[in-house]
C-alpha cells in the first residue's frame, strides 16, 4: 500500500483506504497472519560514511532492509544505531554514500519530497515522544488529521480501532504524562501505525522495560509486521529479545558491519566483535578500559611529576 | 605570558566566531520562518490557541503594570511640574511617556520575561524530548505546526499589549493627578489632547510594538529551537532569550526613536 | 485545558480589548477629535517675531477658541513670519480691523489671541490680511526692558 502524492488525501480516496485500514488492523486483532519475506530489499545502503564530533560513525558501511520482514541492527552503545535510523529518516545527511528507500535516494530528495516520503515511514522513538500538550486519543488522531480530510467520526473510529489493536483503548483520554513508559510506547506504536505506513523504525523499544511489558510489545512488534505485512527495523541492544523476532541481524561496531545473518547464524558466528556481544564478555574487541596512561603510573605520580 | 596572551585571544576568536555562526543561525531560522507564515495563516486556530496563552495570559502583569507606572508618571510629574506653575500639563507629560516610550517598551519588557521565557521553555522541552524530531518523522513540518503559530501570536499580540499598557497608564495618571493631586479635569484632557499627534505619537508607538514583538518572539522561538536538549541547556537558553529580548528592546527603542522623533 | 471553544472566545475579548485601547488612545489622548474642523476660511497675518508659536496652535477671541494655526512661512518680500490661520466657518464675522498677537500660555505653548472692535456691517473678505499685530513676547525682551525701566527710573532718583 503506498500513499497518494499530495498533502491531503480526497473523501473518496479516504473511504477507499479506510476499507484497507480496517481489513490488516482486524486481521492483526484476531492474530496469526503469515506473511512471506520477499528477498527484494526495501531500504539499501552503499558506501554510507557519517561523521559526528570529529568520530567516524560510520565507514563505508553497505545494509539491505528486506521487504515484509523484521531487520535487527545489534551492536554496542554509542557504536550509530539511532543515527542510522535517523539517517533512513532523513533526518540526517551522510558524509558520503547513499540511502535508498523503495529507489528514492533519500539523502537528495528536496524537502517536499522527502516530507511525502516519510509518510510512508513510521518510527517509533524510545521514550514514545508523545505530544504532551493533548491526550492519547489527539495524539493518535494527529497524523490522521494533519494528512487526510477524513470527517471526525471516521477518525474516532480508526483511533479507536489502532488503540483496541495495542490495547490502550480505555486509556484513551489520559495525558502522556499520566502514562507509564510501556504504556507510552504502546500508544507510540498506535500513532506510529496510524496512516498505515510501509516500514516501521523502533528505536531500543526493550530498553528499560519489565518482562510483562517486554513479552507484550515482542508479541506487538511481530503481530504489527506480519498482520500489516510491514517492513520493521528493529535497533536494540537486547540480545535475546531481538534475536527472538527478527528475520534477519546486522551487528554493528566501530562503524563498521561485524556481522549480518539469520539469529541463528549470529549466533554461531565465530566473529571475535559477534562472540563478545552474543556472549556478554565485558572485555574484548570493544574493551573495558577507556584509553588512560598506564595504571601503575598513576598511582605512582607525585602531585608535582616525580 | 605570553602564552596566555596567545590563550585569551584565541578564546576572543572562538567567541567571536560562535557569535557570528549564532546570529547567521537565527536568521537563516527567521528566513526558513518568513517562509512558512501564508501556511500559518491558513491554520488560524493554532494561532488563535497561542494568542490565548501568549497575549491573554499575559494580560495581568500588563494591565497591572501600566496602572502603576501610570499611577507614578502622575506623582512624579506633579511634583516636577508644580515648580514651574505648569500642573495642567501633567496630562501632556504622562500621555506622551505612555505612548511614545514607556508603553511599547515596558511592555515589551514584560512580555519578553513572561512569554519570551515560557515559549523558549515550551519549545526547547519539545527538542528535549523529541517531539519536534517525531513530528518530522511523522511528515508534519514543525515550523508550521508548532513555531510559525507561536511567532504570529507574539507579534499580534504585542502591540494590543502595550496599547492597553499605555491607555490603563493614562487612567492611573487620571487617577493620581485629577483625582488625588487636584489638577484640573479639563485642562489635563485638552491640554493632553491638543499635544499627542495620532501620527507621530500614537502611530509610531504602534509602530514601536510590534517590531519589538517581532524582535523578542523570533529571539524566544529561536532561542528555544537551538538548545542543547538537556534540562541545563533549556535553563540556560529561557536566561539567554530574557537577556537578549531586552537588550534588543532597548536598542531597538534607541534606533526607532531617533528614526521617528528627531 | 479549556475548551477550544472557550479559548477563542477568549481570545477575541483579547484582541477587542487591545483594540479598544488603542481606540480609546486615538480618542480621548491624541487631537484626533479636533482634527476633523478642517473646513473653515484662513486668515494670514504677518508678524516681526513669532516667539514660540507652532503650527495647531490653538487662535482665541475674546478668550474662546475660534480656529488654528495651519500654516507659518516666511514672506519673501517682507522677510516677516506669515501664520496662516484656520478660523471655524462658524466665526465669519470677524471685523476687518481686528488686531492679533501672540500670547504664550502656560510654560508649553504659544496662543494667538486676537481683539477687536464690534462693528455691526461684518466684512465678508474669505482671506483677509490682519495688518495690526503684536509680536510675541519674549521673555528676554520683557527682562531687558525692565531693567532698563528700572535703571532709568533710578537715575532720575538721582
Amino acid at each position: 500500500m503506498t500513499a497518494l502524492s499530495g498533502s491531503r488525501l480526497t473523501p473518496r480516496e479516504s473511504s477507499r483506504r479506510i476499507a484497507l485500514f480496517v481489513q490488516p488492523t482486524l486481521r492483526m486483532l484476531n492474530n496469526n497472519n503469515e506473511l512471506t519475506a520477499t528477498t527484494t530489499p526495501l531500504v539499501k545502503i552503499r558506501g554510507l560514511t557519517f561523521h559526528r564530533g570529529g568520530r567516524l560513525i560510520f565507514d563505508n558501511v553497505d545494509i539491505d532492509i528486506p521487504c515484509g520482514a523484521i531487520t535487527g541492527i545489534m551492536g554496542p552503545s554509542g557504536c550509530g544505531k539511532t543515527t542510522l535510523l535517523r539517517l533512513i529518516g532523513g533526518q540526517l545527511k551522510p558524509a558520503a554514500g547513499t540511502v535508498e528507500f523503495d529507489g528514492m535516494v533519500i539523502n537528495r530528495l528536496r524537502r517536499p519530497q522527502l516530507f511525502e516520503v516519510r509518510k510512508r515511514m513510521g518510527m517509533l522513538f524510545q521514550s514514545g515522544a508523545l505530544l504532551t500538550d493533548m491526550n492519547l486519543f489527539d495524539n493518535i488522531a494527529f497524523p490522521l488529521r494533519e494528512h487526510t480530510a477524513l470527517p471526525e467520526s471516521m477518525i474516532h473510529d480508526l483511533v479507536i480501532m489502532k488503540l483496541e489493536a495495542v490495547g490502550l483503548r480505555g486509556a484513551r483520554y489520559l495525558m502522556p504524562s499520566e502514562l507509564s513508559g510501556g504504556m507510552a510506547r504502546r500508544a507510540a506504536l498506535a500513532r506510529a501505525i496510524a496512516l498505515d505506513p510501509e516500514m516501521i523504525m523502533y528505536d531500543e523499544p526493550f530498553t528499560g522495560q519489565d518482562p510483562i511489558s517486554m513479552g507484550m510489545l515482542i508479541r506487538l512488534i511481530k503481530r504489527t509486521n506480519d498482520a500489516l505485512g510491514l517492513t520493521s527495523i528493529m535497533v536494540s541492544h537486547d540480545v535475546a529479545e531481538t534475536a527472538s523476532i527478527a528475520d534477519y541481524i546486522y551487528v554493528l561496531s566501530d562503524g563498521k558491519v561485524v556481522g549480518q545473518g539469520t539469529p541463528d547464524e549470529i549466533r554461531d558466528s565465530d566473529s571475535e566483535w559477534v562472540r563478545q556481544f552474543m556472549d556478554a564478555k565485558p572485555d574484548g574487541p570493544v574493551p573495558f578500559h577507556y584509553p588512560a596512561p598506564p595504571y601503575d603510573d598513576e598511582l605512582l605520580t607525585e602531585r608535582d611529576g616525580s | 605570558m605570553i602564552g596566555g596572551f596567545v590563550e585569551f585571544l584565541r578564546f576572543l576568536g572562538r567567541f567571536g566566531l560562535g557569535f557570528f555562526e549564532r546570529l547567521g543561525r537565527a536568521h537563516l531560522f527567521l528566513l526558513s520562518l518568513l517562509v512558512c507564515l501564508p501556511a500559518v495563516v491558513r491554520r488560524w486556530r493554532l494561532v488563535v490557541l497561542q494568542i490565548y496563552s501568549v497575549g491573554f495570559l499575559s494580560l495581568i502583569i500588563i494591565v497591572v503594570s501600566g496602572l502603576f507606572v501610570g499611577m507614578v508618571l502622575g506623582l512624579q510629574g506633579y511634583n516636577t511640574l508644580v515648580d514651574f506653575g505648569a500642573e495642567e500639563s501633567l496630562g501632556v507629560l504622562v500621555a506622551l511617556s505612555l505612548v511614545r516610550e514607556l508603553g511599547p517598551v515596558v511592555s515589551a519588557l514584560l512580555f519578553a520575561g513572561r512569554a519570551g521565557s515560557a515559549l523558549t521553555a515550551e519549545i526547547g522541552l519539545m527538542k528535549a524530548t523529541e517531539q519536534l524530531s517525531a513530528m518530522e518523522m511523522m511528515a508534519v513540518d514543525p515550523f508550521k505546526r508548532v513555531i510559525g503559530p507561536r511567532f504570529m501570536a507574539g507579534f499580534i499580540s504585542m502591540p494590543l499589549l502595550a496599547a492597553m499598557f499605555s491607555a490603563v497608564g493614562v487612567m492611573g495618571g487620571y487617577f493620581v493627578g485629577v483625582g488625588l493631586l487636584g489638577v484640573d479635569d479639563g485642562a489635563f484632557w485638552s491640554q493632553m489632547q491638543s499635544a499627542v499627534e495620532l501620527r507621530e505619537d500614537i502611530l509610531n508607538g504602534v509602530i514601536k510594538s510590534i517590531v519589538f514583538g517581532i524582535a523578542v518572539t523570533w529571539i524566544a522561538v529561536f532561542e528555544g529551537y537551538d538548545t542543547v536538549p538537556t534540562s541545563e541547556g533549556i535553563s540556560r537558553a529561557t536566561t539567554r532569550t530574557v537577556v537578549n529580548s531586552s537588550l534588543a528592546i532597548l536598542g531597538l527603542d534607541f534606533i526607532l526613536t531617533a528614526l521617528m522623533f528627531n | 485545558m479549556l475548551q477550544t471553544k472557550t479559548i477563542e472566545i477568549i481570545v477575541g475579548i483579547f484582541v477587542l480589548l487591545g483594540l479598544a485601547a488603542l481606540l480609546m488612545l486615538s480618542m480621548k489622548v491624541s487631537n484626533l477629535s479636533t482634527l476633523g474642523d478642517t473646513d473653515g476660511y484662513r486668515i494670514e497675518a504677518e508678524f516681526l517675531n513669532i516667539g514660540g508659536l507652532k503650527t495647531r496652535s490653538p487662535v482665541k477671541m475674546a478668550g474662546v477658541v475660534i480656529g488654528r494655526v495651519a500654516d507659518i512661512y516666511i514672506d519673501s518680500d517682507t522677510y516677516n513670519a506669515v501664520v496662516v490661520m484656520n478660523i471655524s466657518n462658524d466665526y465669519k464675522n470677524i471685523p476687518q480691523d481686528t488686531s492679533a498677537s501672540i500670547l504664550t500660555a502656560g510654560l508649553l505653548g504659544s496662543n494667538i489671541s486676537a481683539w477687536g472692535r464690534a462693528v455691526r456691517k461684518p466684512s465678508l473678505m474669505k482671506v483677509i490680511e490682519i495688518m495690526i499685530t503684536s509680536d510675541a513676547v519674549v521673555l528676554e525682551q520683557i527682562i531687558g526692558q525692565f531693567m532698563y525701566n528700572q535703571a532709568a527710573s533710578d537715575d532720575e532718583e538721582w
